[in-house]
């Protein structure tokens, strides 16, 4: 079985322990990331209705909107292929991330100790990463096919029509799956400064990661 | 003949409609006016077109545009399809009829058909860039379009294009600035057979009778009027000498309405998508409040130090 | 056009054959799609194409280019043996009655007086039987069997269907549901208009093709009535106004001849044309040509124009020949030409074989261009590839081209299909230096005569003797042109009882007010009264038409004497009443002749006195039998096209037309048709005017690059797919283009063979917004009809192949 522990992540005896989570590149990768996925949000809501047609405006206006909202993607889906690189070897789906999802419960509640120990990444984790991957790949798929100053000779209007549909209802997805992400991170305190300063305290990683902090520890000493 | 409009007088006078006269108006609400303008329409007699393209110069030249000195492809058809400045474009088509034996050289001048439902409308993001006024003309309004191309997908017909110079969308405006001020469209007056004729649409109907009944002489039993209820009619109609299958004159659509996607993507999944993105957010908060912030206690802390302890 | 445009309206019946007029006249084709919505008139369309009126029609016959006499031949023979003719309007107002001379004989398509050696008919056999008062003997039961009625069935008996079906490739039923629906028509209840073009004059025997058309309209009475006639449909606005002012080579203006060498006196001339009366009591209006002649030669040479000097006839040059464009550039490819002004014209584009018309301008001196566009003329030394292929190097010939006015840019007016003069005020300002075409001629002529005062010339005299009395002459004004067209009284005219009718100075109201002894002049009879007394008639503008026949009396001017249907004495019978309420147009009321249009009759003539409608020929009556009139015959005969797939099928010893004028380089430029087996035609398309409007971006936009037509079975016999380039070649030339494979036109079965043609549209050149082309003419043949002149166009041979180019 492979070890837990991503290139990077280490570990600093002392009191508190700290931990390294991510790196400076994946953090710079993560933020690129989010940033555009927020662009993008804010931009595609607002052409997808007209209640917030108004936030054309942070972009300089409709046409403006309209023209960067796919460049923006671009850059999304390409940072998004950095930290897919990264981190989807400790995002395979493992027979324990069954039993944790199985235990939903406890996990809303915040009974960490009633389930299996995680490893880097837990089930919930691997579910907004793997359903991301996914619906980044339709997004700029589907996004392609409506990208009309480019490719608006290579596919037929029915085509774009089933894009745009599809584009939409992934891009609603894909933003629930961001506020998952997003409230997690707020809610599991401790989880933000992974992203920020790149550490986490020992402590956090005892109580939410703890396979990977016994990875790390056997492997890097 | 039909009684064509006169000609007006130099006089300026007040426009005949404007923006109080609005009945829909793309991303927004408006209220209507409370007295429906008189609807206008133009018929299209297909049985009187003789394809001279008199419609589509006079179209580049009243609205001032300049299309490419293209290619011959093998057809009559020039430009090849409708763009960004060619609004009006004949479409020709041999048909052999297999009832009667004979071939049929079926012209049909394209453009926008100015439905009552008009998907092109429907579909657009930008408030204000595309309306329908009262007496039933859509039109785009170029310094609020975007330029993102819904309106090509909303269409049913098939007809707006966007410019790749300045990435709006172009299409027919009925002339709306000539019939602002009682006059018919440009192609109407510059064609000579009067296969081109504009009047209210009541007008229109009775006279598009008048004309299949003519046809309907001739042997064509199935002439009739296109006027698709799918889009609740259009006020731009054809007399068609096979109205049965109106697909036979370069696919004009034999029942035309907006697409369900177009109506699903306008529609329930605006609402839904909404409700689901703010319902996810709710959750999310409702979660914190009754459960808390999941803190790290100091036992967690201890914990990693014993586990760490003497690895240094 | 004996009606009018608006006379179409009128029509129960249009045919549609030898023109395309959805194609080239859209705007008068309105009337057509008039006469079928609000009259439920029946449109049908003899073409070798299902083209753009074929699409309008509702019955659609094909026909192999260059095979309409068979066709129409057919149609007579049809009428005739069916009994399906109007035969009062027949026996009274035609000459089917008249006795034609013991010695006339036909055989085997050869008329008595061929002489082969000379390529010309000695027509003195194809006249009249005299009686020994003078006048023409008739039989008015039309059974002599040398009456030209007893001729006509004996001459068209073997034109049948199924002739028709072998030498046409029309099947039978198209051709009879077409000779069923002009039958139709023979009985004065229902009229029929024939419209035509150059699909039928542009052959080597297209005067026949009209007659044929004139012959089956008198039989079925369709002349002179409301919706009937046979009409010409002119190729420009202003075509008409061109003919009319005698632009024609051997004509002055309103069709007089120009005199020949065999005239030396002025007496000389007219005595050969004031044509008396055949018959008793009949109106020869020719007798009035003296009086218009001398008004013409008051015009041109005013005071100098004496009784003394036969009014200055010994000024006019003689004619030793014609000189029409053909001849024209034939001795310009001779070297015996020094310069060429071309006003308007671009004979490299329009006239045939265009590599002789390159060679024939490349051994000029001068070329003068004057037009309101670069032409493709006036370009002809420069290199443009392919498409243009010379040495500029080798060219000496000095081009001057000189900008004129468009028609927007100057005021004047301009006489369409329907004899109807119109004004046009000026639009727009002149581009840069333009100049109209009447100050560049005045200021040539000015400078010109100087020259011959200082230094003499061969015609010195002439030119000196014009008048030239403008207020500037450097700058004519049109309103003193008008004024010299129309014609005024020299001094004070006066009647019989010596009353003064016309003062002098007066601007006449009518070519009845010409004399003869130089106390009018008029430079244009029939144009007289649309500038008189009361002004400008051209910029008349009363849309009112009481009579709700589209005759719109107060609109314009339509020549002559504001006529819109020309010999409308024909649409009442011979007791002066209309031949039936549905057709009432001019009729006697008891005191003089009435209705919505002038009579083409004296007015107070009343039916007894039994003068015939037809006022313009000496008989009284239209001809069923043209005399000695024309150079091919006094009846139409089956004559194939000098290029032609098939030898003739009808009259095998005939080749071609026998009396047509062919130059000895043109028959070496015939090719055979083993080795061009597919008949070309060419055309012009709705999107362009002539060769003028390449050189518009919107209307090259419509039309951006020269194709060539053909039927799905060539293409697949020669391997060509839709929209690639193939090549097409005659004897005499290539041309390559883009092939539109379509359904409209089909390979004909002549004789039971198949035979194909292809449609070459001819308004592409290598000047212009337009993709760039070759002359279509450098296909074409000169040799032309034998009457006209006018080359064979429409019917030629080609070969064609794909070749490498863009593919679309």
């Amino acid at each position: 079985m492979s070890t837990e522990v991503e290139s990077g992540d280490g570990v600093h005896p002392g009191k508190p322990v700290i931990v390294d989570r991510y790196t400076v590149a994946a953090r710079i990768n993560h933020w690129i990331t989010a940033v555009s996925l927020v662009l993008l949000a804010l931009s595609g809501l607002a052409l997808f209705t007209p209640a917030l047609y108004f936030l054309t405006g942070l972009f300089g206006g409709g046409p403006t909107t309209r023209m960067i909202h796919p460049w923006i993607g671009v850059v999304l889906f390409l940072s998004f292929m950095g930290l897919f690189i990264r981190f989807f070897r400790l995002n395979l789906w493992e027979r324990t991330d069954n039993v944790w999802m199985s235990r939903l419960r406890d996990v809303l509640a915040g009974d960490e100790e009633k389930l299996p120990e995680v490893g880097k990444y837990n089930a919930g984790q691997k579910m907004v990463f793997w359903s991301m991957s996914l619906l980044i790949l339709v997004l700029i798929t589907s996004g392609v096919v409506i990208w009309d100053q480019y490719f608006s000779n290579y596919f037929t209007i029915e085509q774009k029509r089933i894009a745009v549909l599809v584009h939409s209802i992934t891009a609603i997805v894909a933003i629930c799956v961001w506020i998952v992400h997003v409230y997690a991170a707020i809610w599991v305190r401790g989880t933000i400064s992974a992203m920020t300063r790149g550490r986490v305290t020992g402590g956090w990683a005892w109580r939410h990661h703890r396979k990977w902090l016994r990875d790390l520890v056997t492997t890097k000493h | 003949m039909f009684t064509p409009v006169p000609n007006p007088t130099t006089n300026p006078g007040p426009a005949k409609f404007g923006e109080q006269d609005l009945i829909r108006r793309s991303a927004s609400t408006v209220t209507p006016p409370a007295k429906r303008q008189t609807e206008v329409a133009k018929l299209i007699d297909v049985s009187k077109c003789i394809g001279c393209k008199a419609c589509q110069v006079a179209c580049l030249e009243w609205n001032n545009l300049t299309e490419e000195v293209g290619i011959n492809v093998g057809v009559y058809d020039n430009p090849h399809d409708l763009t960004p400045n060619t609004w009006t474009l004949m479409r020709y088509t041999e048909y052999e009829n297999a009832e009667t034996g004979n071939l049929e050289w079926l012209i049909r001048k394209d453009g926008c058909m100015h439905c009552e439902d008009p998907g092109c409308l429907k579909a657009c993001p930008a408030p204000g860039a595309i309306v329908q006024y009262s007496n039933g003309i859509v039109d785009f309004v170029h310094d609020k379009c975007i330029g993102c191309g819904y309106c090509v997908k909303g269409c049913p017909f098939n007809i707006p294009r966007i410019s790749k110079v300045d990435a709006k969308a172009y299409k027919c405006t009925l002339c709306v600035d000539r019939v602002a001020v009682g006059q018919g469209p440009a192609c109407q007056k510059a064609c000579p057979t009067q296969a081109i004729v504009f009047g209210t649409k009541d007008e229109m109907k009775q006279w598009a009778d008048h004309r299949i009944k003519d046809l309907k002489s001739r042997g064509f039993k199935n002439a009739g009027l296109y006027d698709p209820p799918g889009v609740k009619g259009t006020h731009v109609m054809y007399v068609l000498q096979h109205n049965d299958k109106p697909q036979i004159y370069a696919g004009l659509p034999n029942n035309p309405s907006i697409s369900p996607v177009v109506e699903l993507w306008k529609g329930a999944t605006k609402y839904a998508g909404l409700t689901a993105i703010g319902a996810f957010a709710a959750i999310g908060f409702l979660h914190h409040l009754l459960t808390g912030a999941n803190r790290v206690s100091a036992e967690d802390e201890k914990n990693a130090e014993r586990l760490t302890e003497g690895r240094s | 056009m004996t009606n009018s445009w608006m006379d179409i309206k009128n029509a129960d019946v249009v045919w549609i054959m030898g023109g395309n007029a959805a194609e080239a006249h859209p705007c008068g084709f309105k009337w057509v799609t008039e006469a079928k919505a609000e009259r439920g008139a029946k449109l049908m369309v003899v073409d070798p194409r299902f083209n753009r009126s074929a699409a309008m029609a509702d019955h659609y016959a094909p026909i192999r280019s260059g095979s309409d006499i068979t066709f129409l031949s057919a149609v007579i023979n049809h009428l005739l043996t069916n009994d399906k003719i109007h035969k009062e309007y027949v026996r009274h107002y035609t000459n089917a009655a008249f006795i034609v001379k013991d010695e006339y004989e036909f055989n085997e398509g050869l008329f008595s007086g061929y002489d082969e050696s000379k390529r010309s008919y000695d027509r003195s056999t194809w006249e009249y039987k005299f009686g020994p008062d003078g006048f023409a003997i008739r039989d008015m039961t039309l059974s002599d069997p040398r009456c030209v009625f007893q001729l006509m069935k004996k001459h068209f008996a073997q034109y049948t269907p199924e002739l028709v079906q072998r030498v046409c490739g029309t099947p039978k039923d198209k051709f009879l549901k077409v000779a069923e629906w002009v039958a139709s028509t023979a009985n004065g209840e229902r009229a029929m208009t024939i419209m035509y073009a150059l699909g039928w004059t542009q052959h080597s025997h297209g005067a026949q093709n009209i007659r044929c058309a004139a012959m089956i309209q008198l039989l079925c009475g369709n002349i002179g009535i409301p919706g009937g006639g046979v009409n010409a449909l002119r190729g420009h606005s202003n075509v008409q106004g061109i003919t009319d002012v005698g632009t024609l080579t051997a004509a002055i203006p309103g069709y007089l001849a120009l005199p020949t060498e065999q005239e030396p006196t002025l007496e000389s001339h007219l005595s050969k044309r004031a044509f008396k009366p055949l018959t008793p009591n009949q109106t020869s209006y020719w007798q009035n040509y003296r009086k218009f002649y001398v008004s013409f030669l008051k015009t041109q040479f005013g005071a100098n124009a004496t009784k003394e000097n036969e009014f200055g006839y010994n000024y006019l040059p003689k004619l030793d020949g014609i000189y029409d464009c053909i001849k024209m550039f034939d001795l310009m490819h001779q070297g015996k030409t020094n310069g060429l002004i071309c006003q308007g014209f671009n004979p490299l584009m329009a006239i045939p074989n265009s590599n002789k018309s390159r060679e024939a301008l490349s051994k000029l001196k001068f070329l003068v261009s004057m037009d309101p566009i670069e032409t493709d003329t006036a370009r002809f030394w420069e290199n443009h590839g392919e498409f243009n292929n010379v040495d500029p190097a080798k060219i000496q010939t000095e081009v001057f081209m000189l900008p004129v006015t468009s028609f927007a840019e100057e005021e004047g007016s301009v006489t369409n299909s329907s004899r109807l003069i119109q004004w046009r005020w000026k639009a727009a300002d002149p581009y840069y230096e333009s100049k109209t075409d009447i100050d560049i001629l005045a200021d040539l002529f000015v400078r010109m005569r100087k020259m011959y005062e200082k230094d003499g010339g061969k015609g010195k005299d002439a030119i000196l003797a014009v008048d030239w009395s403008y207020k500037d002459p450097l700058h004519p004004s049109v309103d003193e042109l008008q004024a010299e067209l129309n014609g005024r009284a020299l001094v004070d005219l006066k009647d019989a009882e010596g009353k003064v009718v016309r003062a002098a100075g007066q601007r006449l109201a009518s070519f009845g007010e010409m004399r003869d002894d130089g106390s009018t002049d008029g430079c244009m009879w029939i144009y007289t009264g649309f500038y008189g007394p009361t002004g400008n008639m051209a910029q008349r503008r009363d849309n009112s038409d009481p009579s709700g026949l589209g005759v719109y009396q107060n609109w314009g001017f339509s020549w002559p004497a504001n006529r819109r249907i020309q010999y409308n004495r024909a649409s009442a019978d011979p007791d002066g009443k209309p031949w039936s309420e549905a057709k009432k147009y001019m009729y006697w009321n008891g005191e003089r002749w009435t209705g919505p249009d002038v009579p083409d009759y004296v007015p107070t003539i009343p039916p007894e006195r039994a003068v015939g409608p037809f006022i313009m020929n000496a008989e009284g009556v239209s001809r069923l039998w043209v005399r000695g009139l024309m150079a091919d015959g006094p009846f139409p005969v089956h004559m194939e096209p000098f290029e032609s797939p098939v030898p003739n099928l009808v009259f095998p010893k005939l080749k071609g037309n026998p009396v047509a004028r062919v130059f000895k380089n043109d028959m070496e430029a015939l090719g055979a048709s083993k080795d061009f087996p597919i008949v070309g035609t060419t055309y012009r398309l709705t999107e362009h005017f002539h060769y003028w409007t390449k050189s518009v971006h919107a209307n090259a936009v419509m039309q951006p690059e020269f194709f060539v037509e053909l039927s799905e079975e060539l293409a697949r016999e020669k391997g060509i797919r839709h929209g690639q380039m193939v090549r097409i070649w005659s004897k005499r030339g290539e041309v390559k283009g883009k092939a539109v494979v379509t359904k409209r036109i089909k390979p004909f079965m002549i004789d039971g063979k198949p035979v194909h043609q292809v449609g070459l549209p001819l308004n592409f050149g290598f000047i212009g917004e337009t993709k760039k082309a070759s002359p279509i003419n450098g296909l074409t043949s000169a040799i032309g009809d034998s009457n006209s002149q006018t080359p064979e166009y429409k019917a030629f041979l080609v070969n064609i192949e794909p070749i490498a180019g863009p593919v679309a």
